[in-house]
């Protein structure tokens, strides 16, 4: 009898965990290639996932930041400017919550790419991040000519445009999560907060996967 | 025939008195709550759903000294926005909030709308002391 019950529970818990580990692995968006190439005398078809190319901006502290950086950190972007009167203090206001979570992880940034580089400099990107309450380096506010940062937004799958009539910029408040891997793992609402208490779930389920704990 | 007439101009007096009264609660209710969905579209993605501001960035709207001490300034604010040092709830803020295109009795309602909500309780903000305002904005 004692044995039955032991033996359930075991059946139960496996049944259990498996259906967790099933759920605790993100999908990876972005366009997929089969690549087919030949191993040992056969055709195996391979998936390989669209990554973010490399990139060349300057961060608030005037250090010049590369996809180098970032290798063997899980990282999450965004695109927003520092006189943006309509969803941009929202978004940010619910990514403060992201930074506060991950802020002494040192394989965890952020970065907020500014579409507005004529006006956000350098100068203007660090008194943006002083009164945020932003120190230290897990969140990087970052500057480039606009062709850079409008074409790393399209590998992001994000839309951003030109000044509208009113001298609007249009954009999408998106929070894209990226892995060890360069890879997009997650698109997020970033002006809503139940989206971003998502988003920090989901970098906690990502950071524990094998294939993130073991890359460097 | 004498506590008939008493009753009645009693009668009269209360009539008067709570119609006033739920006149000025009616103006104050439509204020308040047009202000409210106003706030949400105009005030709340910078200023906060409770009115908490930003870090260092926005300041919050729960300075009730500040706001009563500015009162009749409050609606040139909106109309022509603000820039520069002000002193909110004794911590600095240094920026600028761009005018917005409202009607005059929209800044009437919002103004009532913040000046009701986050702790504040100012009374009616109505379209007449807009108006008034708005004449002397610097
Ligand atoms: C784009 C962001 C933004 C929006 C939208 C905005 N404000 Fe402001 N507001 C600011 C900033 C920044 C300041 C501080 C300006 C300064 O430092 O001089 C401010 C200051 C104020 C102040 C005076 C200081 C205080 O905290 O009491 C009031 C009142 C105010 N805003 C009300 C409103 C109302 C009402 C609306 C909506 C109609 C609104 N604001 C929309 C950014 C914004």
């Amino acid at each position: 009898m004692m044995r039955k019950l032991t033996l359930i529970g075991i059946m139960a818990f496996a049944l259990l965990s498996s259906c967790t580990s099933k759920s605790n692995r993100l999908p990876i968006l972005g366009s997929k290639n089969p690549v087919t190439k030949t191993v040992d005398g056969k055709q195996v078809t391979d998936t390989t996932y669209a990554t973010i190319p490399d990139f060349k901006f300057v961060n608030q502290y005037g250090d010049t930041i590369t996809a180098k950086n970032l290798d063997g950190k899980i990282y999450v972007a965004d695109f927003f400017f520092t006189t943006c009167p309509s969803i941009c203090p929202l978004m940010h206001r619910n990514m403060l919550n992201v930074y506060k979570e991950f802020k002494d992880d040192n394989n965890f940034r952020i970065l907020s790419h500014t579409i507005d580089p004529k006006y956000d400099t350098v100068p203007v990107l660090k008194r943006y991040a002083d009164k945020m309450g932003i120190a230290g380096n897990s969140w990087w506010l970052l500057h480039g000519n606009k062709g850079d940062t409008y074409g790393i937004a399209k590998s992001y799958l994000q839309s951003v445009q030109e000044r509208n009539p009113a001298g609007q910029y249009i954009h999408d408040g998106f929070f894209i999560l990226i892995d060890k891997q360069k890879r997009i793992r997650g698109t997020y609402e970033g002006t809503d907060p139940k989206e971003v208490d998502k988003l920090i779930a989901d970098i906690k389920t990502l950071k524990a996967e094998p294939e993130q704990v073991a890359a460097k | 025939m004498k506590v008939k007439l008493i009753a009645g101009i009693l009668l009269l007096i209360t009539v008067v008195v709570v119609s006033c009264q739920s006149d000025e609660q009616v103006e104050f209710s439509r204020y308040y709550s047009g202000g409210s969905s106003i706030y949400q579209q105009h005030c709340q993605n910078c200023h906060g759903e409770k009115g908490e501001g930003l870090q260092s960035l926005i300041p919050p709207l729960t300075d009730s000294i500040y706001l009563k001490n500015n009162k009749t300034l409050l609606a040139c604010f909106l109309k022509n926005g603000l820039k520069g040092k002000i002193i909110i709830n004794k911590r600095e803020f240094d920026d600028e909030m761009k005018p917005d295109e409202l009607a005059p009795i929209e800044i009437a309602k919002v103004l009532t709308y913040v000046t009701n909500s986050f702790g504040n309780k100012m009374g009616v903000i109505n379209l007449q002391m807009v108006e008034g305002d708005m004449a002397k904005c610097r």
